[in-house]
This record gives C-alpha cells, structure tokens and sequence, in this order.
C-alpha cells in the first residue's frame, strides 16, 4: 500500500460515514447506545493519540521534551487559552527544553 | 447579509468559529509534512477527508510507522469519523436536499458547523450556522493547510521546533472540551493506559485502535454513565 492509497482510502471512508448520516433513517443508529459508543470513540482515540504522540519513540515508550509541553499544553487548557495559542505554547515549550537539554 | 436577526447572529458565530478553527489548519499542515507526507498529499487530506481529528490521527500513525503502519491509520481514521456520521443524522433533516446538495452538505458535515447550527434558535438559523460555518472552514482550513505545508517543507528538522509537542497539544485541545462528565474522563484515562502499556508490544498504530475497545466496553455497559439521562426516548 503506498502513502496515496492509504489517503484516498481513508478519506473515502470518512466522507462515506458522513454521507452515510444523510442517507439512512435517523431511527436506525440515533439510539443511546450506539451514539454513546461514538461519542466515547472519540474520546478513546484521541487519549490514546495523545499518550502516543507524547511518549512513544516507535515502538518505545520515551519520556523527552515532549512531556512537559503536553503539561503546559493542559495547563493553558484549562485556562480557557484558545487552541492555536496553546499549540504554538507547547511547540515553544519542547523547542527551549531540547535547547537547554539536548537530545531531550 | 440582509436577513433576520437570527440569521445574523447565526451568521455572525459561524465568522467566529469559523475564522479560529480554520487558522489550526496551518499546525496540520506543518505536521503532516513533518511526518512524511509532501505537500500535494497533505493538501489532498483536507480537500478531501476535511474532519480535523481524523487528518492529525492519520498522519500521526503515519509518521510513526511508515507507510507499513497504513491499515492502522486508515482505521483509526475512520474510526474517529464515526462521530460525523451521528452529526450527518441530526443535521440531514435541516440542511439535507437531493443528492447534491446532501452531498456538500455531509462533506461539510464536521464538529464545528454541527455546533454552531445546533445552537441556533430557529431553523434558518440553523440552515445558515451550518453553510457559512461549514464554507468558511473548507475554505480556510484548505487555504492554512497549504500554507503551513510549505512552511513544514522549508522548515525540514521539525522536532527543533517542536512541532511534535504541538500535535500532542493538538490532540488534546479536541479531546478537552468532551471531558465534561466521569463517564468520558475514565474513558480517557482507560485508553491512555492501555495504549501506553501496548505501545512496546505491538506495531505503530495498534495501540490506539485497542485503546478505542475501552470506548465500546464502557459505552455498551454504561459504566460510570449518568443514570437517567440516557432514558429519553430514542
């Protein structure tokens, strides 16, 4: 599979679900229980992304500058600062830790 | 602009959300080129696939593990699309049409135009929420992310900067706002578990696809869930 298969296939799998929405009756999925399990989905993938994209070397787990960006990041979060503030802090906060500690 | 007060306002927060979120498109661009995609790529993701979530989720995967790691991505891809499909229901009976205006309309059919229209009191309201919040990001958010791919492409070493932080902050900027309840918060901290503790034993990618296993466990039970709300009728 090569890196443009892999984004035509996912990016039709992402406008199919949403074509999907329009196409069958709302009674079929609209229940508690699917619409809970898509909402916790949602939640599950990005907590997961986020340790990974945080803590993982491949297949390691790798403690580096990463770490105390993703804590200012929450921090600023928490502050009601809004998103691309916060991105842009946490990128400064991981580029002066690697500067002071190198290989970090 | 001329039109009804509501309209107006509707009008007016689709400018407001509009305007922040399409500027977030920059960091996806930057960071997709950072993990190995180029800039035609990159562009294609967010003509195309265009929900936030899943574009970050894809190349994040992807930067890690290569295009070996594509079956991973794709899934968890989609996986976190599911949640665009519940919106396409709720919002079909507002802004649905014939097929081509369905068509544009579930293209369209993301976090933030849902929002805004769903916070509308009457239903041309709702109708303008979603076209102009739905058109203003499309636009700006394909516009940023080519701006920030050309940007990653001339940064080159984007760990330097950081830009590897700023996609974990990214993550978790979309995952805040849902952290309202306990039901969700132990949902987080399950999946942050078990992908940290699978990340050594299996290939990039997989550990986040089990970690959405704790999501189906718990929402099928309704584990920590609020007891009553959930029994409105479907």
């Amino acid at each position: 599979m090569t890196t443009w298969h892999i984004i035509l296939l996912a990016s039709i799998a992402v406008l199919g679900l949403k074509v999907l929405g329009y196409l069958v009756p709302p009674k079929l999925i609209e229940r508690p229980t699917p619409s809970r399990v898509a909402s916790l989905l949602t939640v599950a993938l990005l907590s997961a992304l986020i340790v990974v994209q945080t803590a993982g070397a491949g297949q390691a787990i790798q403690v580096d500058a990463r770490l105390p960006a993703i804590v200012v990041a929450a921090a600023l979060f928490a502050l009601r600062v809004p998103f691309i503030l916060v991105v842009v802090a946490a990128a400064l906060v991981a580029a002066l830790v690697r500067m002071w500690v190198p290989g970090s | 602009m001329a039109g009804s007060p509501e309209r107006t306002a509707a009008v007016r927060s689709s400018l407001a959300v509009g305007l922040a979120v399409a500027a977030y498109g920059f960091s996806f661009g930057a960071l997709s080129v950072a993990s190995g995609l180029d800039v035609w790529q990159t562009c294609v993701l967010s003509l195309l696939m265009f929900s936030g979530g899943s574009q970050f989720a894809l190349v994040g995967i992807l930067g890690a593990g290569g295009a070996a790691a594509g079956p991973a991505g794709i899934a968890s891809a989609t996986l976190l699309g599911t949640r665009n499909a519940l919106y396409a229901l709720r919002m079909a009976p507002i802004v649905g049409g014939g097929w081509p205006r369905n068509l544009l309309a579930a293209h369209w059919t993301i976090d933030e135009s849902t929002a805004v229209a769903t916070a509308q009191p009457t239903l041309e309201g709702q109708r303008a929420g979603f076209w102009w919040t739905g058109g203003i990001i499309y636009v700006g958010w394909n516009l940023t992310t080519l701006a920030g791919a050309l940007v990653g492409d001339l940064l080159g070493d984007v760990s330097r900067f950081g830009l590897d932080a700023a996609a974990a902050a990214a993550f978790l900027g979309l995952l805040w706002p849902r952290l309202t309840q306990l039901q969700p918060v132990v949902v987080a901290i399950g999946a942050a578990v078990v992908a940290a503790v699978l990340t050594p034993w299996l290939p990039p990618g997989v550990p986040v696809l089990a970690a959405a296993l704790v999501a189906v466990v718990v929402g099928v039970a309704n584990w920590f869930g609020p007891r009553r709300a959930e029994g409105g009728p479907a």
